[in-house]
């Protein structure tokens, strides 16, 4: 679980979050949804520490962000899986070396651990044939699978996504957010995606909190979603004009 | 103040490449990976250049020293000496500039704007170390690089000299005058540094570079210029402080 406590962040004097608290779930998919440019990257670099923000509190299972020295916060990353949107695989390694960096940078674990640890979560994510293929020679979803291998395989107590199905046809990335969603109960990961997909909200929104330019604006769940009547939330979710339709009929 | 900014930048990232080291079963990876790379696939080319110019500063050497005063063994004798002194480590490091540092930045830049960067930084990987630190040890290795530029280049202008129908050991005696050690010391002196800027300043043209894919071939460009700038205002400075 991650607690959130009155996040402000700001870039060069502007207010990119505003006073944000909220907590995010063990073993659930909770979900940060918003417009692009609303501030989801920059609250989930936050989380991760890539980014310091300049007041408020992350508490990650009881342990505080502040007064955190950099030893601290490098034992606390090895926690920390991330999925980034782009997939960032390593171009010049293989499927299998891309999955096994973590492990070979990071454990004393002997190389044929680390090949058969990775081989294992290559096979939860159901890339056995591709393992020993480049990046470049995989598709767009093959590449997020891969991506979310190498995120789970030291065993990480929080997986965060950014826009992991973003690039993707509307069938992989499904398919993509079902993956995280398994994976999320498998392992009872602490899980937070950032997404501006509506299928996503509906498929495995567990916890949902809406970003509305930089304020937490709604948060709930994705049956709650459906009902709100707050107006920008409304807006949001029915931004797509087959949602329209679909709710002029019920 | 943007370029104080960034010399300040540029020294912080080379004292950061130090911290943090990875393991050392995959630095010494990293670091043999980097030596096929940067020095060993830089050989051939640097061979074929310092060949034909070796043999172009023999034959317009001897088309300067046409009285018949003068001794043919002249002719090896500048040769060898604008070879060691400017041609193999100063020349040749600014065709590496163009070689190995354009390649540096570009590898590098393509991983910013890729996230694989950031990637590193959340396993907890200082990315600085990981990728900069082996290209500094890897370039300790460009010493012998000009090296081979040197031999083949005096055995160049050897060779259009026998064309041309200078004895032998005319050019060979010419090679061996007035030899003075302390000339190849300033030589080596002037390709370690210069070793360590282009290990350096592609590296930081590379990492804090933004943008996307068309970024990263502008990146490239600046870090060529920018590289042969220093290596030619350090080659000046060095040889003020040294030869003047
Ligand atoms: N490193 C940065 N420096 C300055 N501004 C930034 C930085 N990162 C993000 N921003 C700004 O913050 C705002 C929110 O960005 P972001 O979190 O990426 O939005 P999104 O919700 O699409 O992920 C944008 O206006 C962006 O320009
Ligand atoms: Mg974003």
């Amino acid at each position: 679980m991650i607690e959130v406590k009155n996040i402000i962040k700001s870039f060069d004097g502007s207010k990119i979050l505003k006073n944000i608290s909220t907590t995010f779930e063990k073993g659930k998919t909770n979900l940060i949804i918003g417009q692009s440019g609303s501030g989801k990257t920059v609250l989930l670099k936050c989380l991760l520490g890539l980014h310091q923000p300049d007041s408020g509190e992350i508490i990650y299972d009881g342990i505080s962000n502040t007064n955190m020295n950099e030893s601290d916060k490098t034992l606390l990353r090895r926690e920390m899986g991330m999925v980034f949107q782009g997939s960032a695989l390593f171009d010049s390694m293989s499927v299998l070396e891309n999955v096994m960096f973590p492990l070979n940078m990071l454990t004393n674990k002997n190389e044929e651990e680390i090949r058969e640890k990775a081989k294992l979560v290559i096979e939860r994510v159901e890339l056995n044939n591709a393992i020993n293929k480049l990046p470049s020679e995989i598709s767009g979803g093959m590449q997020k699978r891969v991506a979310i291998a190498r995120a789970i395989v030291m065993n990480p107590k929080y997986l965060f996504c950014d826009e992991p199905n973003s690039g993707l046809d509307p069938k992989t990335a499904i398919v993509i957010d079902k993956l995280i969603h398994e994976i999320t109960k498998e392992y009872n990961i602490t899980t937070i995606i950032n997404s501006h997909d509506m299928n996503s909200v509906i498929e495995i929104g567990e916890k949902i909190i809406f970003l509305l330019s930089g304020e937490k604006n709604w948060e709930g769940t994705n049956t709650e979603i459906l009902k709100t009547n707050v107006k920008s939330v409304k807006n949001f979710v029915y931004s797509s004009e087959l949602l329209k339709k679909v709710k002029k009929y019920l | 103040m943007l370029y104080i900014d960034d010399i300040g930048r540029y020294f912080l990232m080379i004292k950061m490449s130090f911290f943090k080291p990875s393991k050392w079963k995959v630095q010494r990876k990293l670091i043999f990976k980097e030596i096929n790379d940067l020095i060993i696939e830089s050989i051939p080319i640097v061979a074929i250049l310092s060949f034909f110019i070796g043999g172009v500063v023999a034959i317009q050497t001897a088309l300067n020293l046409s009285s018949p005063f003068l001794s043919k063994s002249l002719i090896g004798f500048a040769t060898r000496q604008s070879v060691i002194l400017e041609f193999a480590p100063t020349f040749m490091s600014i065709i590496m500039a163009g070689k190995v540092g354009s390649y540096i930045t570009s590898s590098i830049g393509t991983m910013r704007v890729t996230e694989q960067i950031d990637a590193l930084e959340v396993m907890g990987i200082n990315p600085l170390n990981y990728l900069v630190f082996p290209k500094i040890i890897a370039l300790l290795f460009y010493p012998f690089v000009i090296t081979v530029a040197m031999f083949v280049a005096i055995f160049g202008g050897f060779v259009a000299m026998t064309f041309a129908g200078v004895p032998s050991e005319a050019f060979i005696s010419g090679i061996q005058m007035d030899f003075d050690p302390f000339h190849v010391s300033y030589a080596y002196l002037k390709t370690i540094l210069f070793a360590f800027i282009l290990a350096t300043v592609p590296s930081y043209h590379g990492f804090y570079m933004k943008g996307g894919a068309l970024e990263v071939g502008k990146a490239s460009t600046l870090s060529f210029v920018w590289t042969s700038i220093i290596i030619i205002i350090v080659n000046f400075i060095i040889t003020q402080l040294l030869l003047s």
